[in-house]
């Protein structure tokens, strides 16, 4: 069967579309907006911003989370910042050139018409926050701050210090309590969605796991939004939260809903080094460090173990200065990731691992004094050096390539909706918007345009559309909950059958499918390493069904959560090995090395300009790929150049 | 920095509470590791410790964490008798190991406090600090389109004050730090950025009359006056925000009473 993959996004000129279609959508009248009932899963800057919007409008909103406190997602962990085509600092931004950037920042890989209506609510993000309290870095004139960010050569980027993700998530987590304590939104934290119920085709609840009472529980609703973030912990070693995981949108997935370019990952160029086989998880440095900060290795092997301040400047190669003039530091990050590791692959790695190179301060030091720095990065280079027990101040910090960012995710269209009516995926957890590699500082702005200013809309249309049938309450009580509950409660059974006689834990079973991960479908894939990993993931498979070993307890038991987690993380390991397998072109984050021109990533659009959404087919068999075709009528697909 | 070791392995030994349910009582259990890395992180330790109790068919310990670079405020251990231990400025997960001697006993317990009752082991509710941020820790700025963000000028300094306040992590070291198991410098955080910056101004009665209110409903108790709080904060979010609390709280105070007639001038 093959399944029509409609964008839904209206015709006429990209500037219009998102105004036809506020013009032209269905409304809900306010008595009956009481009527309805909304789920969203997640809490982070898309979950809890759409509850928090849903919930002024009138609809009734049950809002999950894993934590304790909506405030704990991990929106909380961004660091740099949040684009906005504000042009505040009048040097060229507008809301076309950040669209531009953004689609050719993705190297083409994503929608004209969503990433425009992107860059178009960037402009009242900024406002919503401030109105919020949220305290961005401001000028002495009263003014807000700007700063270049990764790959832009405007200045449209607003800080709040290092911790902008913190400070938009609780603007966010602000707006919810606000709601809550209305009786508009009702919380239900420690809980983890196990499964999506579907009655007559459309999205009408979720089963949960309470986490520390170990209890199963359903819950009905009108539709159901997916804010879970990213899948980057299939990595086992990623910059994500260690809880972070793909079992929302998995299940999802399992139920019907297609998956979008699972393949794409981010790789962050400027994280600090893994310092041993006991780490739990890598630690991101804002990559606004790149700002300042200069990228080199010593030009000699010789030289690598050597005290950096001892090899004299001719004998340091700033290899992305010297491969890339025009943006220098600041080139995007996939290929500040692949530079770096092209550096150390060649042996001129630094640090004991020689899985590392440096970032430099000297300069920046010299030119602007350490007070200026310390005020920029102060909490920065406190948390490398308390991480490292190294002072940046006074040696080059050390920085190696981590997977970040998942830009791959559930397939949805114009409204967020998947294919699924009625289940709809927003901020990191869909694919939408950053094609094959996202920018610096536009994960904030997709979660936040996604919740504030694009759901209320697309969902009061997704309602106002189907009144008749949603106005007719589903209760959980239907037997589609019944074979939903029955389903996860049989999952959990047989993972503790099993436990009781297994020898491998789940973690050391997430870490061999992490090693596979990283080595083959890392920064650099090949048909080969990829088949590879396809395989070796078949066989992890098979050590978590028959082999893995878990205490029965059934109340809160972190490792039985963790055994979940990762069942959903071998399935989406084995789909994204595919997905890259098919993708035989180099685009972003996804580079194959059979396609590359002179060391560069070599782009196929004759063959390769869609979105490849894969669709489930069972646990033993194949999965089928179905294909958005991208039009490109605004901008024209050129190399990504940034020499 | 705080290394207290630079050998590259340490031995040491735990006594970690234990407590299988809220109801029940709890006890210490004792464990030891043997050649622990000292650049591992202090949490990294203790997932050693886990997947060795697990192998040995006994339940591992249960203890939150999340981010583990210390923004998300998930993790929340009493280490040798300090919220977060023994490094200023720091979570948990932000401790290394290198902070702690060969052959040193070190205790771990969760957060003590009324408010904040075991869910089991080290793993404590902390919903009271969201329902004290529920009775009034927002502006009251709904979604929709706004005046421009460049519309009222805020001064750099106001600005980097509020935003000392709204670097809590709402982790509660501040609670478990107190004899009183006062959550004032948490409160008092949320109210200061919103007392600092005009955009809360139209609510700051309101909010500090009921963010403080739920603060004593939720059984935690009065500030002290001891600063344990501000040492205790790995944010070292400042007492000073007390102060600004108790300001408006009384101003508040004051004015209510004046417009239910209990006492003359506006006080505001």
């Amino acid at each position: 069967m093959s399944i029509d993959l409609k964008s839904g996004a209206p015709d006429g000129p990209l500037k219009d579309k998102w105004d036809s279609y506020k013009a032209n959508m269905k409304l809900v009248n306010p008595a009956n907006k009481r009527k309805y009932n909304v789920i969203v899963v997640g809490t982070g800057l898309a979950g809890a911003s759409a509850a928090a919007s849903l919930a002024e409008l009138g609809y009734n909103v049950k809002s999950f989370c894993t934590h304790d406190s909506a405030r704990r997602a991990h929106s909380i962990a961004a660091q740099g910042g949040i684009n906005s085509a504000k042009s505040y600092q009048n040097d060229g931004d507008s809301v076309w050139r950040l669209f531009y950037d953004t689609i050719k920042g993705g190297d083409y890989r994503s929608r004209e018409a969503n990433v425009y209506r992107l860059a178009q609510n960037s402009l009242g993000i900024i406002d919503q926050c401030v109105a919020q309290g949220v305290p961005f870095a401001r000028e002495y004139s009263g003014e807000l701050a700007n700063r270049s960010f990764g790959g832009a050569q405007v200045s449209r980027t607003f800080y709040a210090r290092g911790q902008t993700g913190q400070q938009l998530l609780l603007g966010a987590y602000s707006a919810l309590m606000k709601e809550v304590e209305k009786g508009k939104v009702t919380l239900f934290p420690f809980r983890e969605m196990l499964d999506v119920v579907m009655v007559d085709g459309k999205a009408r609840g979720i089963i949960t796991r309470h986490l520390h009472t170990g209890e199963i529980e359903r819950h009905a609703a009108d539709l159901v939004i997916l804010c879970t973030g990213g899948y980057s912990r299939v990595y086992y070693l990623s910059t994500s939260a260690m809880n972070s995981n793909v079992t929302a949108t998995w299940r999802a997935h399992k139920k019907g809903a297609l998956f979008g370019n699972p393949c794409y990952v981010q790789i962050h160029p400027t994280c600090i080094p893994v310092s041993g086989s006991h780490q739990a998880k890598l630690t991101l440095m804002s990559e606004s460090l790149r700002n300042d900060g200069r990228v080199w290795v010593p030009k000699k092997k010789e030289n690598c173990k050597k005290d950096p301040s001892t090899i004299a400047e001719e004998d340091r190669d700033y290899f992305l200065e010297r491969k890339y003039p025009s943006f220098g530091n600041l080139v995007p990050r996939d290929v500040a990731s692949r530079n770096a590791k092209e550096v150390c692959d060649e042996g001129r790695g630094v640090g004991d691992s020689g899985l590392s190179v440096y970032l430099d301060f000297a300069s920046a030091i010299k030119r602007d004094g350490e007070s200026v720095v310390r005020e920029k990065y102060g909490n920065l280079f406190d948390m490398y050096h308390e991480i490292t027990n190294e002072n940046p101040y006074k040696n080059p910090m050390r920085i190696y390539p981590a997977v970040h960012y998942t830009m791959g995710g559930l397939w949805v269209d114009y409204n967020l909706m998947t294919n699924l009516p009625g289940l709809f995926c927003a901020g990191e957890a869909n694919f939408s918007d950053h094609g094959a590699n996202r920018l610096g500082a536009s994960a904030l702005m997709q979660g936040l345009s996604d919740g504030y200013f694009v759901l209320p809309y697309t969902v009061t249309n997704y309602l106002g559309t189907h009144s008749q049938e949603l106005l007719k309450k589903v209760e959980t009580t239907h037997p589609e909950f019944d074979k939903a509950e029955g389903e996860v409660r049989a999952e959990i059974n047989r993972m503790i059958t099993v436990g009781k006689g297994g020898k491998r834990t789940p973690s050391e079973i997430h870490r061999d499918l992490g090693n596979v991960m990283w080595e083959y479908v890392g920064m650099a894939r090949s048909e080969k390493g990829l088949k590879i990993a396809i395989q070796k993931i078949e066989e992890l498979q098979k050590d978590f069904d028959q082999n893995m070993m878990l205490n029965d307890d059934q109340n809160l038991n972190s490792n039985l959560e963790t055994a979940g987690r990762l069942a959903d993380f071998l399935g989406l390991g084995a789909l994204m090995a595919r997905d890259a397998l098919q993708r035989a072109e180099s685009c972003g984050g996804h580079f194959r090395i059979e396609s590359q021109d002179n060391g560069e990533a070599k782009r196929d659009d004759e063959n390769y300009a869609h979105t490849s959404a894969w669709e489930y087919k069972g646990k033993s068999a194949e999965p089928v790929m179905h294909k958005e075709k991208l039009i490109f009528e605004n901008v024209h697909p050129s190399v990504r150049s940034y020499k | 920095m705080s290394a207290k070791t630079t050998a590259k392995h340490i031995n040491i030994r735990l006594k970690i509470w234990r407590q299988e349910s809220p109801k029940v009582q709890g006890n210490f259990e004792e464990f030891s590791l043997d050649q622990v890395l000292t650049s591992m992180s202090f949490l990294e330790m203790l997932d050693v410790l886990n997947e060795k109790i697990l192998k040995s068919g006994k339940r591992p310990i249960e203890f939150e964490s999340d981010c583990r670079e210390g923004i998300c405020g998930t993790c929340s251990l009493v280490v040798s008798g300090q919220a977060h231990g023994p490094v200023k400025g720091a979570t948990t997960c932000q401790l290394y190991m290198r902070s702690f001697q060969n052959n040193e006993l070190i205790t771990i317990e969760p957060w003590r406090a009324d408010a904040f009752p075991v869910v089991r082991d080290l793993v404590t509710d902390r919903r009271a600090l969201d329902r004290i941020m529920m009775a009034g820790g927002y502006t009251g700025a709904k979604t929709g389109p706004h005046a421009d963000a460049n519309a009222i000028l805020i001064p750099k300094d106001l600005a980097e004050r509020a935003m000392d306040a709204a670097a809590c992590i709402g982790c509660g070291a501040c609670v478990a730090a107190c004899p009183n198991a006062s959550a004032s410098l948490f409160t008092s955080a949320k109210i200061a950025q919103l007392t600092l910056l005009p955009q809360g101004h139209p609510q700051r009665k309101e909010r500090a009359l009921k963010m403080v209110g739920q603060m004593d409903k939720e059984g935690f108790g009065s500030c002290s006056n001891l600063q344990e709080c501000e040492a205790a904060c790995p944010k070292k979010i400042s007492i000073q925000n007390i102060a600004i609390m108790k300001r408006e709280y009384f101003k508040a105070a004051i004015a209510a009473d004046y417009r239910e007639g209990k006492s003359e001038g506006d006080g505001a």
